[in-house]
């Protein structure tokens, strides 16, 4: 039987404020071990929470990122249940009245085509801390410097058809996060965290399957390795008469398998009512236009304007659009050398390929876009062929002198001179009498043979346009 | 001098009559008398007390005059003290010394109070009686075989037998209105939001309020000018123009106009009581004001919403006891769920399990519409109530209490006991302010005379219980402390 996949993801966010959801504590990843809970992280009797207003700020932002609809009177609510790192036994989260309504994103599928995902709602809450059961002898450590951390809880509507379209969705709004710059959102530490809902249905029928939710699932790869093994479970499952149990999966990515959490963690009543300690927060149209003032320029529209100002391909604006920084990047090196097209090959190809070889972050890199932009206006004044660009690049890597000394140092400049240039194809023409025969023979394509080994000859410096010029007046 | 009111120490520490350290260390040797038999202290602080009050005296000789300064005080033990055992009358907090000092605490500090001690409560404020203490149950000094009252029990026997100047209150359903009418004191629970919860061991959040209990509206007036004000730790606090309650005291009642809830008059009342709050109500009108009747229809729905909020609050606020990071934890715990179900089983008293367990049922799924949104319902219909009577009245006068002080042991089941709250408990729901002055006594037993004012209106209750202080003597009336009598039979 064909299945057609529905998916949707609920997408934690941390906010990256300084201080947490309730309490001045800094919440600066990696810190020791409760260096960052004072006694209302640590649920200390008496103690009671007051809102840190930068991640509402966060949270509307996102919301009008997406064009939701923002909550005018958002509530917080109490989710009970006891666990050794959620100090007070409840969580404070937003059940009914979220501060993020209803939205959308669009996503680029794989055949070039478009489709928009709704996002349900984005509700904020705070983070548990961490129950460490490693080095502590068969007893567990607790530690409280997330505890209390503003995560957004992003829930999309079940619109994805697959896993590719999953990461797709996840990628897209990860761009969003970045660009607004209110998450880090690095998947590996945590923070951002994807919990996938997954069921299948026989082609053609409207009812959704019975869905299971994956849990633990902390890159973009295992988001699809996750999804793809989890279809193909509940696949087997059906095919062999059996049904799909509503319930919470782990998703391990040691051994690429989902594996059913004990039913007890999942049958929780967590008994919500709304938070007496907090006020609602109530949100007025200048609070939102002032925070609707403060929105950057977004992935899409960014494309949007590479294409018609720049005059890039859809392809080569999406991919530059991707990160804010990789973005700003292009757009700085495209405007100081002149040349966006170029800008574009280089920031995409040669660029892309060296963070990737080093796994390095943008800021990482030892060359920044207006070393490069020089290096593309040097390539525009024939100063030196894009070949020998390659090079330069390499060589600005580990050497932080401007391009034209690196270039002057290293005697890569581009011989111009005629007079030069004249002798050398001379000399090429006098060592291949066979290949000049064949020209003057009239297998005219011999001439790229000839042009190489000029360049050859001249360690590539050697302007190869002229060098064709010189050698067609003399084979003429 | 230990007798004297707060005002009348603070015109005799003025006047060089006495000293912060002689008056700390006459109200230390009347705990020293007492307290055994009062049990109206969990923890004293004698050493700490007199150090402080040293500091006061030396703070006046150079030249404070802060109208607090140098008098003793005794706290709540739900109030959070640095450095000193927190218990909120529970064994899960024994051994519980809080790092922090709740506002309350730290502005009467910086006002110069002395800090005697923290006084005995029912457990987490779970009670009318003072019995659920996991510390013995307080006496009242009227009657030792009487209940104090509750839950701030402690603070009303200390304060009516003279054990401190001054105490601390919660009053989350009447547990300071109704133990200072037990005691013979006046109690005032101020508007839901004037005095910072920071620092207060929660019962119900939406419900819990702060304030004095004292020997004179006047004394609660100071008081409260000290506790009162928003405070940026406490989200629910209200930002409202600083008010000086003293200064009102002496308005006239003339043209004040008093209702009086004929749902509070009906058969469940005492009749002696009933009476010497009509006779109160009399004075009252002797100094001008109207008194009318007035209808709050919803009264009898007020408990039982109250027992589902209240509790639903409180099986949340309680979860952070859970043996993890402080506080009780039971020997040798097998694992995780062990260790949560044997120390909570073993750290709570049952009336605090009652009601987690109440509260919990309340919010579950399946039940919450039933109980939880419905009990929201019912106090949306009890504030309207009193906003409507309001619209006609300053005041409202009742009873604080149906009945005198019940003997010890005598309530056999926890329903009826709940119904001691009966006409205190809508003020929380409303979030109302509401005093309990001295009207009488009914079998040698004081009661008290409930007032009600609008939001924020506290200035006129003390106004009002003032005036009404200055015409008669019911808060003057001292009880005849019997310890030595009992030392020398034992």
């Amino acid at each position: 039987m064909q299945y057609e996949t529905v998916i949707g993801l609920e997408v934690h966010v941390q906010l990256s404020t300084e201080s947490k959801l309730f309490s001045g504590s800094a919440t600066t990843f990696g810190a020791e071990p409760n260096t960052q809970a004072n006694i209302f992280d640590l649920a200390l009797p008496g103690t009671l929470p007051v809102l840190n207003e930068k991640a509402v700020a966060m949270a509307v932002k996102f919301g009008l990122a997406i064009g939701a609809e923002i909550g005018k009177r958002s509530v917080f609510d109490r989710k009970n249940y006891f666990y050794p790192d959620l100090p007070k036994g409840y969580q404070v989260s937003q059940l009914d009245f979220p501060t993020v309504g209803k939205g959308s994103l669009t996503i680029s599928l794989e055949d070039g085509s478009e489709k928009v995902i709704g996002v349900t709602r984005a509700h904020m809450e705070e983070d548990a801390g961490k129950s460490l059961h490693e080095d502590y002898q068969g007893m567990t450590g607790i530690d409280l410097n997330r505890a209390g951390t503003p995560l957004l809880e992003i829930v999309s509507e079940p619109d994805l058809r697959s896993a590719k379209e999953a990461v797709a969705y996840l990628k897209k709004l990860h761009s969003i996060i970045r660009y607004l710059d209110i998450s880090d959102a690095i998947m590996a530490q945590g923070s951002m965290r994807c919990d996938a809902n997954v069921s299948i249905r026989p082609v053609g029928q409207e009812e959704f399957g019975t869905r299971t939710e994956i849990k633990n699932i902390n890159s973009f790869k295992f988001v699809e390795k996750a999804i793809n093994y989890e279809v193909q479970r509940q696949k087997d499952v059906l095919e062999d008469g059996g049904r799909i149990v509503q319930e919470t999966r782990l998703y391990d990515a040691d051994k690429d398998e989902t594996r059913s959490m004990r039913s007890k963690e999942v049958a929780n009543d967590y008994r919500y009512f709304p938070e007496p300690d907090l006020l609602p927060i109530v949100i007025d149209d200048a609070y939102i236009e002032a925070i609707r003032a403060t929105l950057p320029e977004l992935p899409d529209r960014r494309a949007a304007r590479f294409v018609s100002d720049y005059g890039l391909s859809e392809y080569d604006a999406g991919v530059l659009v991707a990160t804010r920084e990789m973005a700003d990047y292009f757009e700085t090196t495209a405007t100081l050398s002149g040349d966006a097209k170029l800008a574009a090959n280089w920031v995409s190809q040669d660029l892309q390929a060296l963070l990737n070889k080093h796994s390095w972050e943008l800021s990482d890199s030892p060359i920044q876009a207006e070393r490069l932009a020089t290096l593309i206006q040097r390539i525009k004044d024939n100063t030196i062929s894009g070949k020998i660009a390659k090079t330069v690049f390499e060589a600005m890597l580990d050497d932080s002198n401007d391009v034209d000394s690196i270039i002057e140092a290293k005697g890569l400049k581009q011989v111009t001179d005629s007079g030069a240039l004249e002798s050398l194809v001379d000399q090429v023409i006098a060592d291949n009498p066979d290949q000049v025969q064949q020209y003057r023979d009239g297998k005219v394509q011999v001439i790229g043979f000839l042009v190489g080994q000029c360049m050859q000859l001249s360690k590539g410096k050697a302007n190869p346009a002229q060098v064709n010029e010189i050698l067609r007046s003399k084979l003429s | 001098m230990i007798e004297k009111t707060v005002a009348e120490l603070s015109a005799a520490l003025a006047a060089g009559e006495t000293t912060s350290v002689a008056l700390t260390q006459a109200y230390l040797d009347q705990i020293a008398a007492h307290n055994e038999v009062l049990n109206a202290y969990i923890t004293v602080c004698a050493d700490s007390a007199i150090a402080q009050a040293r500091a006061a005296d030396e703070a006046r000789a150079a030249g404070s005059s802060a109208p607090l300064l140098g008098i003793p005080i005794a706290h709540k033990d739900l109030f959070c003290t640095a450095g000193v055992k927190t218990t909120s009358g529970s064994k899960i907090l024994h051994n519980f010394i809080s790092p922090y000092d709740a506002t309350v605490v730290e502005r009467l500090q910086a006002a110069g109070a002395v800090m005697l001690g923290k006084t005995n409560m029912d457990e987490f404020a779970m009670g009318s009686s003072n019995e659920s203490s996991y510390y013995g149950v307080a006496r009242n000094p009227w009657n030792l075989d009487r209940v104090p009252g509750g839950s701030s029990g402690g603070s009303a026997a200390a304060v009516a037998a003279d054990l401190c100047a001054m105490a601390t209150g919660t009053d989350t359903g009447g547990s300071i209105r109704q133990p200072a009418a037990f005691c013979g004191i006046t109690g005032l629970k101020p508007s839901y939001g004037r005095v910072s919860r920071w620092g207060m061991i929660a019962y119900a959040s939406s419900l819990d309020q702060a304030g004095p209990l004292c020997k004179t509206a006047e004394d609660a007036a100071i008081l409260l000018n000290v506790m009162a004000g928003v405070d940026e730790k406490d989200s629910t606090s209200i930002a409202l123009p600083p008010e000086d309650f003293t200064a009102t005291l002496n308005n006239s009642l003339k043209g004040l106009r008093i209702g009086l809830p004929k749902q509070h008059f009906t058969s469940g009342l005492n009749p002696a009581i009933e009476s010497a709050v009509r006779n109160a109500v009399a004075e009252l009108e002797k100094l001008g004001a109207e008194v009318k009747e007035i209808n709050l229809p919803n009264s009898d729905l007020a408990i039982s919403a109250y027992y589902v909020i209240a509790p639903a609050e409180a099986s949340a606020n309680l979860s952070r006891f859970d043996g993890v990071r402080y506080g009780y934890r039971c020997e040798n715990p097998v694992d995780l769920e062990d260790m949560y179900k044997r120390s909570r089983s073993e750290g709570f008293g049952e009336e605090v399990k009652r009601r987690i367990m109440i509260g919990t049922y309340a919010l579950s799924a399946g039940f919450y519409d039933a109980y939880y949104r419905k009990a929201q319902k019912i106090r949306r219909l009890v504030k309207e109530d009193y906003a409507r009577a309001f619209e006609d009245v300053d005041v409202i006068i009742g009873p604080t209490t149906p009945s005198p002080a019940f003997a010890l042991n005598s309530m056999k089941d926890s329903v009826t006991m709940y119904l001691e709250d009966i006409y205190t408990i809508a003020l929380n729901l409303a979030g109302l302010p509401g005093m309990s002055v001295p009207a009488g006594f009914v079998d040698g037993l004081p009661i008290g005379m409930q007032l009600v004012a609008k939001d924020y209106a506290e200035a006129t209750l003390l106004n009002v219980a003032h005036q009404f202080q200055q015409v008669t003597n019911w808060h003057k009336k001292k009880p005849v402390l019997t310890t030595s009598e009992k030392t020398t039979e034992a």
